[in-house]
């Protein structure tokens, strides 16, 4: 299943990725739109993460290519932000929450550049919208799993793209950070701003994206989530391994699916 | 006036060691700080050995250049040949080692270098070897003028580079992600190490050098959570750690750069048993605390039910 559109905000044209020669990511092609809350889903190992690596050009390409905004990434580099998996840092290196914020205005700053009271106080504005103003000058490490998402959410509001990559962010988070997450995302999407969410838990996927791509290792689907979570697609990305699958559809039906026409 | 020159020099260069040293240990790379420490022989030997001398320009560049080859040949044999990091550490460094051991043992006539000079070094000599211009001028010990220079160096570097290091060293993937050259910084990292292990270890030897650089790093690490005071502490400790292994050697009459290394030990357990931070002392203090906040709690429950 797979629905192609028009001046999309990334294009994956035939891209293979490998370790050590050893491709885990086959011939992806697709288009993903603009404005749209997009969920990257697949299981453990599906290479979600390598593919919004490869769309940040943090890995090589074994063939295809990848263009962001109908252009290279170089070109749209400012404009696109990049958020890890949580567990790919230290949380005990020495600093504070406001020095990982300010680092999304390192791009803007360029090498020698000061930082100014507008960065500062951009911010700390975006630990405001995070809800983690009381915690800038808190260590990195004395913060909760949830509150460190939140620092990383809130360096990629600092960063002020039009294209966020974000690696698992509702990943070990308490409920009321993961409404919170959503509702920022959901903010920036109706900005008109592209949000790609690699995301593992089919449940909630269900509830969050508008937007879906099933990956395990092939594409599987990209498309609108109703098109999405059909039984077989569902089952071609997990395997049999889907007792859930009815209950699923359940969601998606109940669900109050808003007017597409735009795609 | 021998004194103050020896705890300056060792000073000087303990600071240079300890600033770097401190991202090294960020990096969890305070074992390749080690790994060139030993590997820059081979080409100290090979320098000496063109340039005739043990303070020419030409030896800290060529030990550099095989400062970064080693930091290379690390890299290379972990991701072409998939070994460990530590275990391609551990290959690299020996074998260049051995192979200044060797280049040493062959050339004992034509170099003025010997295995115990290389393993301890001779800070006690600092004030013999001076810098008289060619007038006759006496300008004072070359070692103090190198260490200057050296730490110099470190400074402008971390000042131009703070922003980036610091960047690349917690979050790579991002730092890449916003057009940061990652291997650009490590290599001007690893060339500033090589460099400084280089200048260092004629005054305190290819084994010391690494305490210079982990220990008093090591220690502020577990003293503090902000990195710049990570980096001011390490300033600190590195001259504490100079000044006082000096009067200790002298009080026992012992190897200077080994007391100093020493001194920089104890520090080190001072921190780790009473850091307030990390300290095992508030560790044990805090769990305690917990213990006793959780039995009333559960009691508390307990009585709640009830
Ligand atoms: N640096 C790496 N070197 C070698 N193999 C890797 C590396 N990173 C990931 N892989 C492999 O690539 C596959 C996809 O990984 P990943 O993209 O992290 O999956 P996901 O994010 O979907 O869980 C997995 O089989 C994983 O083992
Ligand atoms: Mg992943």
């Amino acid at each position: 299943m797979k629905v192609e559109i028009l001046n999309p905000a990334v294009e994956f044209h035939d891209t293979t990725v490998s370790y050590d020669r050893k491709p885990v990511l086959w011939n992806i092609d697709m288009t993903l739109p603009q404005g749209s809350l997009i969920g990257i889903i697949g299981p453990n190992g599906a290479g979600k993460s390598t593919l919004i690596k490869a769309a940040m050009g943090l890995l090589p390409l074994a063939s295809g290519y990848v263009k962001i905004f109908d252009g290279d990434l170089d070109e749209h580099r400012k404009r696109v932000s990049y958020v890890p998996q949580r567990e790919s840092v230290d949380w005990d290196f020495p600093t504070s929450a406001i020095d990982i914020v300010l680092m999304g205005r390192y791009a803007h700053i360029g090498l020698l550049g000061r930082i100014s009271k507008k960065d500062r106080s951009l911010a700390m504005d975006c630990l405001e919208q995070v809800g983690m103003q009381a915690f800038a000058k808190r260590q990195i490490s004395q913060l909760s799993g949830g509150q460190q998402q939140r620092v990383f959410l809130a360096r990629a509001l600092a960063q002020q793209a039009d294209l966020y990559f974000m690696d698992e962010p509702f990943a070990g988070v308490d409920a009321s950070t993961e409404s919170a997450i959503l509702n920022i995302l959901r903010n920036l999407t109706q900005e008109g701003k592209t949000v790609i969410v690699v995301h593992h838990d089919l449940q909630s996927a269900a509830e969050f994206f508008d937007w879906i791509v099933l990956l395990n290792m092939r594409l599987i689907a990209s498309a609108p989530i109703e098109n999405v979570f059909t039984q077989n697609l569902l089952q071609e990305t997990y395997g049999g391994k889907l007792t859930l699958l009815s209950e699923i559809s359940e969601l998606i039906k109940k669900r109050n699916i808003p007017s597409r026409e735009n795609y | 006036m021998d004194d103050i020159y020896i705890i300056l020099v060792a000073s000087l260069f303990s600071i240079s060691c300890g600033l770097l040293g401190s991202f090294l240990i960020l990096r969890r790379m305070a074992m390749v700080g080690d790994a060139i420490s030993h590997a820059v022989l081979p080409g100290i030997v090979i320098a000496f050995l063109i340039s005739g001398s043990r303070d020419s320009f030409e030896m800290i560049i060529g030990a550099a250049l095989l400062g970064l080859i080693t930091s290379f040949l690390i890299e290379f044999f972990h991701k072409k040949a998939n070994l460990q990091t530590d275990a391609a550490i551990g290959v690299t460094f020996t074998w260049l080692f051995a192979l200044g051991i060797i280049l040493i043992s062959v050339f004992a006539g034509q170099v003025d270098l010997d295995q115990e000079c290389v393993l301890y070094g001779e800070i006690a000599y600092v004030p013999l070897d001076l810098w008289i211009t060619d007038a006759g001028l006496n300008m004072g010990p070359k070692a103090l003028y190198v260490s200057a220079f050296i730490l110099a160096a470190v400074i402008i570097f971390l000042s131009f580079g703070y922003r980036y290091l610091h960047i690349t060293t917690f979050d790579s993937a991002f730092a890449a992600s916003i057009g940061i050259s990652i291997g650009l910084w490590h290599y001007l990292l690893m060339g500033m190490v090589s460099m400084t292990t280089v200048a260092a270890f004629d005054s305190v030897g290819a084994i010391l050098v690494v305490a210079l650089f982990v220990v008093p790093a090591a220690t502020s690490y577990l003293l503090t959570r902000k990195l710049k005071s990570m980096l001011l502490m390490t300033v600190l400790l590195s001259f504490l750690n100079s000044f006082l292994g000096y009067y200790l050697a002298s009080t026992i009459n012992g190897s200077i750069s080994g007391a100093i290394a020493s001194t920089s030990g104890v520090f080190f357990l001072l921190a780790f048993l009473f850091s307030p931070i990390d300290g095992i002392w508030i560790k044990a203090i805090k769990r305690n605390f917990d213990k006793s906040k959780n039995t009333s709690k559960t009691k508390f429950n307990k009585i709640f039910k009830e």
